[in-house]
């Protein structure tokens, strides 16, 4: 229904024409604000279920168009900080913020999707009774009203897309094919070409090669690293391999806060990593 | 990256979109001969044959077949809200019964002075000696005010519980049990004198519709083919949300709710768009009932006769449209014949039936004649 967006605070988008000044830019509906470079911040979130604390005062910024890997023991918090972003689990305490401007916190799930914020799961979900080009179809960005849901055609050129990715995630032989009937990796390539549809700036892929052959989970490290620099991605991952291959910047959770960030080799060599994580 | 030279080279093709015709040629044509059968070969069986002909058709057989036509148009649209979106109502009952007593209320003025009291209020106001129309009745005695009744009354208590319950994220179980509940407590209204409706007794008596006799059989063909237009008109919509992106997005939500957040489609008004319009076809369904079976009471809203209607549902073939109608057919036409012949059988023989169908029939009667998994 309402796609409003909150704001966390005045940051030029009226009319008050400081587009030039130091401080107030001119903002336009459904642009994100990474005037700082960061598109997404957490500030001190935490999170409790039951007395657990899940995220215990969490703090993370993501740079816009970074590719950035955390790893973390069971139980770190890596899928609550991802329920947290996506407006699934509310934080008990703490900021986030899509960008300067837009506070995830208030937001539902749907509305920050369509803010830019793609999310695998860590167990692929697709829509299983639809085929894998009407599972394209479906999160190709654009009309998400429902009135218009009534007699929607999906024009030439969005047929030509929805053929582009299921190039990118191989899977034109099966375009026509239920997607209950996919493989398990053809489902997590297909999840991820509906994450691609949707056009996102910021994706988060929670433990996104599990399942996948070498070969996939390959080809899947260089998709990402080929996307790096045009849309921000944050990977959960345990296959040590595979952030290797991808990751500039790595962050290690452990019981709800950051442990430790930096490349992987400086990570690997953290004391306090080697003794919750690496070590054992 | 093959595909992409392919469009390069021929920019025209479209290399696998989803079938979009609303119906094959075989379902048009069934679809065809079902109302030519509708509007041309029971009129003519009811009103031209001479009654010892074997192809006549009676009153007795023109008012049953029309009473499981508004099952089955129930039956439709209970499944487009637990076959395609995934909520086991078990409350349309309710829905049908609110059609229906929209319908009666204007059949109850249409009986003017001519009731028992010879009163210009229907016969139970006199008997519970009231003096005048309460606000709610105002406006009855017209025919355009109760089609308008008939789409609103159904449509906005769905509108307001699903806003409730969809927004709430009720789901599920406790969904199905809270449907179940809101029919319960409405029943337990209309049963009450004070709430206007007739108390338990109802609405009948009914003498006639828009001035003509209820019980001609003139009447009753008309009624007939209304009903038979109405059905084939629900299913042919309901046909029509399913196929469309809208109905694609409610099959997603029934499959995968929180994928079709997180793709950046609010799931309430989806379910609230499919769950208000099954319910105002229900109360079309209810609203046609009425006239041809000559009343309505709060009966109608026992929780029994929602599950019913799932049954119905489940026999056909839960998420085919076409299936239900089936079920809503074999269950009703069995239980007329059974409550006749063997009265004390028929709770049994339905039992039976429904373990059968779940047992050997998982996708109920429809999945007989399906070729290829869905």
């Amino acid at each position: 229904m309402s796609t409003a967006i909150p704001r966390l605070a005045a940051s030029g988008a009226g009319s008050s024409g400081g587009g030039e000044s130091g401080y107030g830019h001119l903002l336009r509906e459904g642009e994100i604000d990474v005037s700082h470079r960061v598109i997404l911040y957490l500030e001190d979130v935490s999170v409790s279920f039951d007395g657990f604390r899940a995220l215990d005062a969490l703090s993370l910024a993501i740079d816009d168009g970074e590719l950035r890997c955390v790893i973390g023991p069971n139980g770190a918090g890596k899928t609550t900080m991802m329920d947290v972003i996506t407006g699934k689990t509310r934080p008990d305490a703490g900021r986030v913020s899509f960008g300067q401007s837009i506070d995830l916190t208030r937001m539902r799930e749907s509305a920050i999707a369509q803010a830019g914020i793609g999310r695998k799961f860590q167990k692929p979900t697709v829509f299983e009774q639809h085929t894998v080009w009407e599972n394209l179809e479906l999160a190709l960005k654009g009309e998400r009203r429902w009135w218009r849901g009534l007699a929607w055609r999906t024009t030439l050129d969005e047929a030509r897309r929805i053929d582009e990715l299921l190039a990118t995630i191989r899977l034109e032989d099966e375009a026509r094919r239920p997607a209950g009937l996919l493989a398990h990796g053809q489902k997590q390539r297909l999840e991820i070409g509906i994450l691609l549809a949707q056009e996102p700036r910021l994706l988060l892929l929670d433990e996104p090669v599990a399942g996948m052959t070498d070969e996939e989970s390959e080809r899947l490290a260089d998709l990402l690293v080929a996307l790096e620099g045009r849309q921000s991605i944050v990977v959960v991952e345990h296959d040590m391999a595979f952030v290797r291959r991808i990751a500039r910047r790595v962050t290690v959770l452990h019981e709800g806060r950051v442990l430790a960030e930096g490349t992987l080799d400086e990570v690997k060599a953290d004391d306090a990593v080697v003794e919750v994580y690496l070590g054992r | 990256m093959n595909a992409i030279a392919d469009l390069a080279r021929a920019p025209t093709r479209r290399v696998a979109p989803p079938p979009t015709a609303l119906f094959s040629r075989t379902g048009w044509a069934i679809v065809a001969a079902a109302l030519a059968v509708n509007c041309v070969l029971v009129p003519i069986a009811a009103l031209v044959v001479p009654g010892t002909s074997p192809f006549a058709i009676s009153a007795y057989g023109l008012t049953l077949a029309g009473k499981i036509m508004c099952y089955a148009l129930a039956a439709v649209a209970l499944d487009l809200v637990w076959g395609y979106c995934g909520v086991l109502s078990l409350g349309h009952g309710l829905f049908f019964a609110l059609g229906g007593y929209a319908m009666g209320m204007y059949l109850m003025r249409q009986i003017g002075r001519e009731g028992v009291y010879q009163s210009d209020l229907p016969d139970f106001m006199v008997f519970l000696d009231w003096k005048a129309l309460p606000w709610f009745w105002q406006g009855s005695d017209s025919f355009l005010w109760a089609l308008a009744m008939i789409v609103l009354v159904p449509g906005t208590v769905a509108f307001l519980f699903g806003w409730f319950a969809f927004r709430s994220r009720v789901k599920g179980v406790y969904l199905s049990i809270i449907t179940q509940a809101l029919t319960y407590a409405a029943m337990l209204l209309f049963f009450r004198n004070d709430t206007g409706f007739g108390g338990n007794n109802g609405f009948t008596d009914f003498k006639r519709i828009l001035g003509f006799p209820v019980a001609a059989i003139e009447t009753r063909v008309v009624l007939f083919v209304a009903t038979g237009l109405a059905l084939a008109g629900g299913v042919v919509a309901c046909r029509a949300v399913v196929r469309s992106k809208l109905g694609r997005v409610v099959t997603a939500i029934r499959d995968a709710e929180s994928r079709v957040m997180f793709t950046g489609y609010d799931p309430l008004p989806y379910k609230l768009f499919v769950w208000t319009f099954s319910a105002v076809l229900c109360g079309i369904a209810g609203a046609l009932y009425v006239p041809q079976v000559g009343i309505i009471n709060p009966s109608e809203m026992a929780p029994a006769n929602s599950i019913e209607m799932v049954i119905w549902v489940a026999i056909g073939g839960r998420g085919t449209l076409v299936g239900p109608v089936a079920g809503a057919a074999i269950v009703n036409g069995a239980k007329s014949y059974f409550t006749a012949a063997f009265p004390e059988f028929w709770l049994f023989f339905l039992g039976a039936l429904f373990v059968a169908v779940t047992l050997f029939l998982p996708r109920g009667v429809a999945g007989l004649f399906r070729r290829r998994g869905a």
